[in-house]
This record gives C-alpha cells, sequence and structure tokens, in this order.
C-alpha cells in the first residue's frame, strides 16, 4: 500500500528561472546605486559639500563641467551636496525602519507569548504612540535634547514600531491558537525557538511589507523635519534639508530643490515595488 | 500485572467564558473526574459527541494542559509544570498526531527538516545520525526520501498525516496521544494511516489514545474504548465488548447510529432534544435529558462509574440496579 503510494508521486518540478520583472529590475538598480553612492560618497563627490565657488553662483545643470548638476546660492555644488545628502538619509532611514521593526516585533511577540498585563501594557503603549502625532513628539524631543544624528535615528525609530507590534502580535497568537507553533511547541521547543525559527519566517513577509511602507515614510519624515529646520542641522545636509532650504530659490533655480525631490521620490518608489515583489517571492505556497 | 504506563486519576479541568461584555464568567466544565490507564502496547479508544471533553482529555493526558484536580502521572512519575525544562524535556516520550496536518506542519520547511526537529530540540544524535533516522522515519511511515524535500503544500493530505506520525516517533516516544487523526482524510485514505498507526503500535509496543468519533475506526485499532459525554466517562471495555453490546443507553444510542455493513437492520435509537451543552449541564445524570429510559432518580442523582463485569463499567442507575434486567431500548 505504502509503496504504491510513494511511487505514484511525481518527480519534483524543476525549480524556475529567476525572472524579474523590469519595473523590479529597475528598482534593485536604483536602491543598488543608491547604496553605492551612500557608501562611497566622500570618494564620488567631485567637491567638498560646504565649499563655497563665489563665482559660480546659481550656475544653472549642464552649464559648466565642474558642477554638472548646477549650483546653489553660495555657489556650493549641487552634485557634491546631493551624495552627501542620499548617504545622510539613507542611514536615518534604513536605521529607523530597522530600529522600529525590531522593537515593533520584539514588543509584538512579547504580548503574544506573555498575554495578561505585558500585552495590556504593549498596546496601551501601541495606542500612545498611534494617538500621538509624530512630528509633535519629534519637536518636543529635538527642542528639549537638541540635535544630533544619533538622537535623530533614535528618535525616528519609534516611528511606526506599533504597527509591527500589532502585526506581531496579531499574527503569533493565530499561529500559537491553531497550528505549527503549538506543534514544535508540543514537541518540547524553548519559546526562542518557536518564535524564531518558526512563527518570525512565517510572518516575515508581512514585516516586510511593513518596512517597505515605513521606509518611504522615514525618508518624508527627515524631509519634513529639515524643512522645519528641526532635522539634520547645516552645515550638515541630508535630502530633505536641501529641499527645505531650496524652496527658497524655487522660480530662479529649481535645480536646487528638484534634484534632491527626484531622489526622494525615485528612492521611495523603488523601495514600495521592491518590497511588493519581495513578499510574492518569499512565500513558497505562491511559487 | 504490569504498572500502567500513563494513569490519569479524578482528573478535572474547567474553562472560564464569558457571556457579552458584562456577562459573568462562567465555569464550563470540559472534563469532570475522569479515571483513566493506559498500558504500554495497548490502545485505548475515546468516543463521544464534539464537546464531550475528548480533546481536553488528550491534551491533559500529555501534559500540554495542566488539570485543575487530579493526577496525571506518566511512567509512574507525575506530570512536571507546563513550561519548565522537565516538561520540555517529557515531550520526547510522549508524542501527538494532530487532526489537521496541513495546520501542525509549517510550511515554509521542508517536511525532512520537520521530521528532524524533535532530535534537534532534544539535542539527540549528530547531523548524520538524524538524517539517518529522518530516513528511517520516512521509510517507516511509507514515504520516499523524494517526499522529505518538499513542502507540506507539495503532499497530499495523507502524506502530510504520515509527516507528522513521522516526526511524532522519530523519538522513540512511549505515548502517542491521536487526536482525531484521520477524521479530515478520505475514506481510503484513513484506512491507510489507521493500518500505519496499527503496525507502527505493533512493532514499538507504543501506549496511544486515539480519540475519535467514528466508531469503525476506534473498533478497528482500540483494544479498549471509553465513551465520553459531558466531561464524563459513561462506559469503558474492551472495544469488542463495548461495541458489540453495548449497556448505557448512550453507547447504545452512538452504536445504533454508526452503520454497519452486512448486519441486519437494527431499530436505531434516535436521540432527541438539545445536544450537550457543557456550559449548562443537566443535574443529575447529564445525559438524562435525551435518554429514551430516564426515571425520576435520574433528575437528581449523578450515577457514579462501576464495574459492570470483568473489565467492563459503566455510569447508569439502570444498569447499577439491576444488572440481570438489562436494558429494554430495544
Amino acid at each position: 500500500m505504502t509503496d504504491m503510494l510513494a511511487s505514484s508521486v511525481p518527480a519534483e518540478p524543476a525549480r524556475r528561472r529567476l525572472d524579474l520583472p523590469w519595473y523590479v529590475g529597475v528598482s534593485i538598480f536604483w536602491v543598488g546605486v543608491m547604496l553605492v553612492v551612500a557608501i562611497f560618497s566622500n570618494w564620488l563627490a567631485p567637491h567638498s559639500f560646504t565649499a563655497l565657488d563665489l563665482k559660480y553662483r546659481l550656475v544653472a545643470p549642464f552649464q559648466s563641467f565642474a558642477h554638472p548638476l548646477g549650483t546653489d546660492e553660495l555657489g556650493r555644488d549641487v552634485l557634491s551636496r546631493l551624495i552627501i545628502s542620499i548617504r545622510v538619509s539613507l542611514l536615518i532611514a534604513f536605521g529607523a525602519t530597522l530600529i522600529s521593526a525590531v522593537l515593533g516585533t520584539t514588543l509584538g511577540f512579547l504580548a503574544a507569548h506573555f498575554r495578561g498585563v505585558v500585552e495590556q501594557i504593549v498596546l496601551v503603549l501601541a495606542d500612545f504612540q498611534a494617538a500621538m502625532p509624530f512630528l509633535i513628539l519629534a519637536l518636543s524631543v529635538l527642542a528639549f535634547f537638541g540635535n544630533s544624528l544619533p538622537l535623530l535615528v533614535g528618535l525616528m525609530g519609534l516611528y511606526g514600531w506599533e504597527r509591527y507590534a500589532r502585526i506581531a502580535r496579531g499574527l503569533a497568537i493565530a499561529a500559537s491558537a491553531q497550528g505549527y507553533a503549538t506543534a514544535v511547541t508540543q514537541l518540547g521547543a524553548k519559546p526562542a525557538r518557536v518564535y524564531l525559527r518558526h512563527i518570525l519566517p512565517n510572518i516575515a513577509s508581512t514585516l516586510i511589507v511593513s518596512m517597505t511602507l515605513v521606509f518611504p515614510e522615514v525618508i518624508l519624515l527627515e524631509s519634513g523635519l529639515s524643512f522645519l529646520g528641526l532635522g539634520v542641522q547645516p552645515p550638515m545636509t541630508s535630502l530633505g534639508n536641501m529641499v527645505g532650504y531650496g524652496r527658497e530659490y524655487i522660480t530662479r533655480a529649481p535645480w536646487i530643490m528638484l534634484t534632491p525631490s527626484l531622489v526622494i521620490v525615485m528612492t521611495t518608489l523603488a523601495i514600495s515595488l521592491l518590497g511588493d515583489w519581495l513578499r510574492d517571492k518569499l512565500d513558497p505556497t505562491i511559487r | 500485572m504490569t504498572a500502567p504506563l500513563l494513569s490519569l486519576d479524578n482528573v478535572t479541568r474547567t474553562y472560564m467564558s464569558r457571556k457579552g461584555l458584562f456577562g459573568t464568567p462562567v465555569g464550563v466544565q470540559a472534563v469532570a473526574g475522569v479515571s483513566l490507564e493506559v498500558r504500554a502496547g495497548e490502545t485505548l479508544g475515546i468516543v463521544g459527541e464534539s464537546g464531550s471533553g475528548k480533546s481536553t482529555m488528550g491534551r491533559m493526558a500529555l501534559g500540554l494542559e495542566a488539570p485543575d484536580t487530579g493526577r496525571v502521572a506518566l511512567g509512574g512519575a507525575l506530570m512536571p509544570a507546563l513550561g519548565t525544562a522537565d516538561w520540555r524535556a517529557l515531550r520526547k516520550r510522549a508524542q501527538m498526531v494532530f487532526q489537521d496536518p496541513l495546520g501542525a506542519l509549517d510550511r515554509r520547511v521542508p517536511v525532512a527538516r520537520q521530521i528532524a526537529e524533535p532530535l534537534e530540540i532534544h539535542g539527540i544524535g549528530s547531523p548524520t545520525e538524524r538524517e539517518d533516522r529522518v530516513r528511517q522515519a520516512l521509510e517507516l511511515t511509507g514515504l520516499s526520501e523524494d517526499h522529505g524535500r518538499r513542502f507540506p503544500h507539495e503532499l497530499s493530505g495523507g502524506q502530510r498525516q504520515r509527516v507528522v506520525i513521522a516526526r511524532a516517533l522519530i523519538t522513540d516516544p512511549e505515548l502517542l496521544v491521536c487526536d482525531e487523526p484521520v477524521s479530515a482524510l478520505d475514506v481510503s485514505i484513513q484506512a491507510q494511516v489507521v493500518n500505519l498507526l496499527i503496525d507502527l503500535q505493533a512493532e514499538r509496543g507504543l501506549g496511544m489514545i486515539f480519540i475519535s468519533h467514528d466508531l469503525r475506526v476506534v473498533r478497528q485499532i482500540s483494544q479498549r474504548v471509553a465513551v465520553m459525554y459531558l466531561g464524563h466517562i459513561v462506559e469503558e471495555g474492551t472495544a469488542e465488548e463495548v461495541l458489540r453490546d453495548p449497556q448505557h443507553p448512550y453507547t447504545q444510542a452512538l452504536v445504533s447510529a454508526a452503520p454497519t455493513p452486512g448486519a441486519q437492520r437494527r431499530q436505531r435509537v434516535i436521540l432527541t432534544g438539545e445536544p450537550p451543552n457543557p456550559a449548562a449541564r443537566p443535574t443529575g445524570c447529564a445525559f438524562h435529558p435525551r435518554c429514551p429510559v430516564a426515571q425520576d432518580r435520574c433528575r437528581w442523582e449523578t450515577p457514579a462509574l462501576s464495574q459492570i463485569g470483568p473489565g467492563r463499567s459503566a455510569a447508569c442507575h439502570l444498569i447499577t440496579d439491576t444488572p440481570s434486567a438489562g436494558m429494554a431500548a430495544e
């Protein structure tokens, strides 16, 4: 009986070639370029991002060989500033997204595992975070504690954690209630094994999608704070900082503001597209 | 007589449930004072309707749930507290086969790795030894190595249940609790899985609790049967005797409702009234509102499970009072 059963099953089909939709290819390329730029910014920037060149102020793009993307009102090279800005903004966005994902998922798992009081505390904190306009929280923290890059990253890391916490808690409870998690617990696994080896990989696709939603928001939030003068402080520069200070020249020298804006739009779009594609790829049941 | 492998001594389990937003919590007694024994190499079938406490009892037998009162002992030693290191170590001696094999397997992990997982958890063997044991377990349950490389959703229902059985058996447990292991499968596959369990048990001398509402399957696999109704055992005895000559009116109704091919048509006992609701347990004998032969005292007095023959017991006033009169239900 068993032999018959074993032999009647067809062999496993060969894994299909990894075929990327064109927009995913473009997104990967763009994010890759951004990462390379961020890592090697010190070597890539043709000028120092603070160097003034007063003879060449407000030069339009493609006019001067020394300043391919033009200069701003103080004669600083827009391309160099853009390259350094990409590094600063990506550092903040990646750092903050990772912090909030780890923090939120951990709290969500703790809530699901211990239930009771721990769960209530986590949920109250999550509700508090969701109810509080983040900009106000950021403004007050930055006003009292001054401004530094680590503080800014840490503060942004509080952004969006409540979403991960809710998702992780809900999915972990569902998993423990009806299936593989109970089965593995029953086999004698410690909670760490159940949560990290089984539940986390199973809910990772949801969390990754959530991360790709939060990432653009963090970039935009940093831009917003910098625009308000509370984010990255001059002479340091970031994408949002460039947009904020460039807006005064939007009619006379739109390139100062439009180049960083374009980078923000392209990067957030690329990350969103990538996340959408990754979610499908990470799930072995829809292959 | 050897000591029983598993013994449950007067265990109860009550769940609290709340009706509505401001309702007062009501205790629902899922298992009410049940005593059972399972010996090595023996299969105890547990039958009963939904809500009769079968699954709760299976979970308590495994120690997955602590009884409110009473004692559960495996191999003579008391079940350690839930979630402790002792408790986790004990998991390799008592395993479970679930009703829904797809739900019990991690859909992102190839099944061979899931079968090996108990070995990893309990730190048994080197990686190569584990591979060997997984290969043996796959073979034992009639799966090929190719099946081991697949994901659960790439297998059929029967194959998945074989994977669950292979995982349960890889640590050489002494006790196996099967909670409705075949009710989600096709009838043809059911027979294969049941035969597999019978073979494995005979080969390894497992003690087994087989929970089901399918009397045919229980008759095929069990040596002894306990019939549960609303958290009580109402009748217990060898599978052959209980199912051929049921004494308790509830067992009679169950047996008459199950079709037997080739047997002469008996008159069916049709149960009337509400199906049992553990939250609103009737006074006296829990079965009296639906019992065709209930008497006045059944309403007030709870019958105790008492011996009515060698290795046979039942909980019914009518049987224990007049054992020779028999039941007048037919």
